[in-house]
């Protein structure tokens, strides 16, 4: 019963705290206060609920069981991370990312390909690609060279799109500017189109970014060696073992937040020029 | 300088063919300033996009410091002013300024060089590191002349460059162009719909009428080549205006 009640005095207190604080000016503490005592406040009452319920851990573990396992299990979800993230996530998103970009400038200097592939890229990027994920697994194994191609192929449509989007968003006016110098397709492209395309290209890695994590995890259920994400995520549910579940999760969150922050940090240093960027 | 002769350009549309330009001759002479003034339309800056080779005639001569404008693109003999100022907003005004330069090759010593000249030209010196969204309307276009002006072209083509801005801004760019021009004796070729404004700058005023875009009148102006602003309220100066008014007039009976 008083596991109960702590959940109700921290719901009580974490609303009487954030209505105090969000009334007031909005300064650089407050921005930040407000979500974490948010944040702090769901996991008090999720503590408290599942204590004085008591809720099966099978089904829902507490925060604080999640926590010592997770601090009992670092150098198993190091190694996870290590095989899912770095190995399977980044050099997916490398590769397919990289690849999207020099298709994009090829399909934009061709109109046939224009014509032919961003119909067909448009129709791919509306296809749940982690249906491909098996196939995929079949052809290049169990280890992390088959979840990189589920990435690379999971992210390679939405660059595409939105890098071709982004190379012809310059005005006809720049255009015609650009060719009162008498400047070449390099010159144009470098200094004109390629610059303008930035929002569109950031707005593609952004977006990349969590299909990326996405595709790395999901494409594990289907095979890989004894080590990923995904693999402890599908091994431990099986071992009714949910607070290692929870931990993996934890990892991701956190993984994926911080990479999705980096290229937004990028983006903000690149386009810093863009009224949705603008702070003067 | 630039010549015309017999200048069509028929622009195929799904309305059918516009007439933009019909037996259109004119001579711009070394070092003039020519204005082109008439109703929307009527062809002006089409005539002056034939010039820089960024729309290409259907039928007539034309020829840009004696050869085609093509040729005269290539050889980077103009500068080209457009209705809004254009600047790259990823680049610093200097950079902007730059830009032509890079592409065309100027040494690093010799670009900081003529940045500086430039800017110093259009009273822009010490906003060089400045982006231009942190500018206002008539300094972006007072840098947007600068970068027109930092490589060695001999003609300056404008196409209402002041048309966006307010009549204050715009008076003193006016006065600003004039002192410009006596400084760098550049051949200017400078469209407008504005009838004050093209009769305080130009030695030769040019007006047109549309359907089909044509000349109606050649006004050589007899005004004196230091023009202060109270020019305007002087005779001489009203009866150019009126003459020029005059022509739009009839241009606009046969419609």
């Amino acid at each position: 019963m008083s596991w109960l009640a702590f959940a109700f005095g921290a719901w009580a207190l974490g609303w009487w705290l954030n209505a105090r604080l969000a009334a007031r000016p909005r300064t650089q503490g407050t921005r930040l206060a407000v979500p974490l005592i948010f944040g702090i406040t769901l996991i008090a009452i999720w503590e408290g609920l599942v204590r004085g319920l008591e809720i099966s851990p099978v089904l829902l573990p507490a925060p604080s069981m999640i926590a010592v396992r997770f601090v009992a299990s670092t150098d198993i979800l190091w190694e996870d991370f290590v095989q899912t993230v770095i190995k399977g996530a980044l050099s997916g998103y490398a590769i397919g990312c990289g690849s999207a970009f020099l298709m994009a400038i090829l399909v934009d200097r061709f109109d046939f390909l224009r014509r032919g592939l961003l119909p067909v890229g448009n129709f791919v990027a509306a296809l749940p690609v982690i249906g491909m994920a098996p196939i995929l697994v079949m052809w290049f194994g169990f280890d992390w060279q088959s979840k990189a191609a589920v990435v690379v192929v999971m992210v390679f449509f939405p660059m595409l799109v939105n890098t071709v989007q982004g190379l012809a968003d310059s005005s006809a006016m720049q255009r015609d500017l650009m060719r009162t110098y008498a400047a070449g397709y390099w010159a144009t492209l470098l200094k004109l189109r390629l610059p303008a395309a930035m929002p569109f290209i950031f707005n593609g890695l952004k977006i990349a970014s969590t299909l990326a994590l996405i595709g790395a995890i999901v494409a594990e259920f289907f095979g890989s060696p004894i080590r990923g994400m995904g693999f402890r995520i599908s091994t431990s549910v099986g071992q009714l073992a949910l607070d290692l579940v929870w931990a993996e999760i934890v990892v991701a969150a956190v993984a994926g937040s911080a990479f999705y922050g980096l290229v937004a940090l990028i983006e903000r240093a690149v386009t810093f020029w863009h009224p949705s960027q603008r702070h003067t | 300088m630039i010549e015309a002769q017999n200048l069509d350009l028929t622009f195929q549309t799904n309305d059918g063919p516009v007439h933009a330009l019909k037996d259109v001759s004119l001579q711009i002479d070394k070092g003039e300033f020519v204005s082109f003034i008439g109703p929307s339309g009527c062809g002006k800056t089409t005539f002056l996009r034939c010039m820089a080779d960024l729309e290409h005639p259907t039928g007539g001569e034309i020829t840009v410091n004696g050869v085609s404008p093509e040729a005269a693109r290539k050889s980077r003999a103009y500068g080209y002013v457009f209705q809004a100022a254009g600047l790259y907003p990823w680049r610093t005004i200097g950079g902007n300024i730059r830009l032509p330069l890079e592409i065309m090759g100027y040494s690093k010593a010799d670009q900081s060089e003529r940045v500086a000249r430039v800017l110093e030209l259009v009273e822009l010196s010490g906003f060089e590191k400045k982006y231009p969204w942190q500018l206002s309307g008539g300094m972006q276009q007072r840098a947007s002349i600068a970068r027109a002006l930092a490589f060695d072209a001999d003609i300056l083509l404008m196409d209402e460059p002041f048309g966006a801005l307010d009549e204050i801004v715009r008076d003193h760019l006016n006065e600003q162009l004039l002192h410009l021009w006596a400084r760098t004796q550049k051949t200017i070729a400078f469209v407008t719909h504005s009838i004050p404004e093209a009769v305080y700058l130009s030695t030769k005023i040019v007006v047109m009428s549309p359907r089909p875009g044509r000349i109606t009148d050649v006004i050589e102006s007899p005004l004196p080549k230091e023009r202060p602003l109270d020019i305007r309220d002087s005779p001489e100066f009203l009866e150019v205006a009126h003459r020029v008014r005059e022509g739009l007039r009839a241009g606009h009976l046969d419609d």
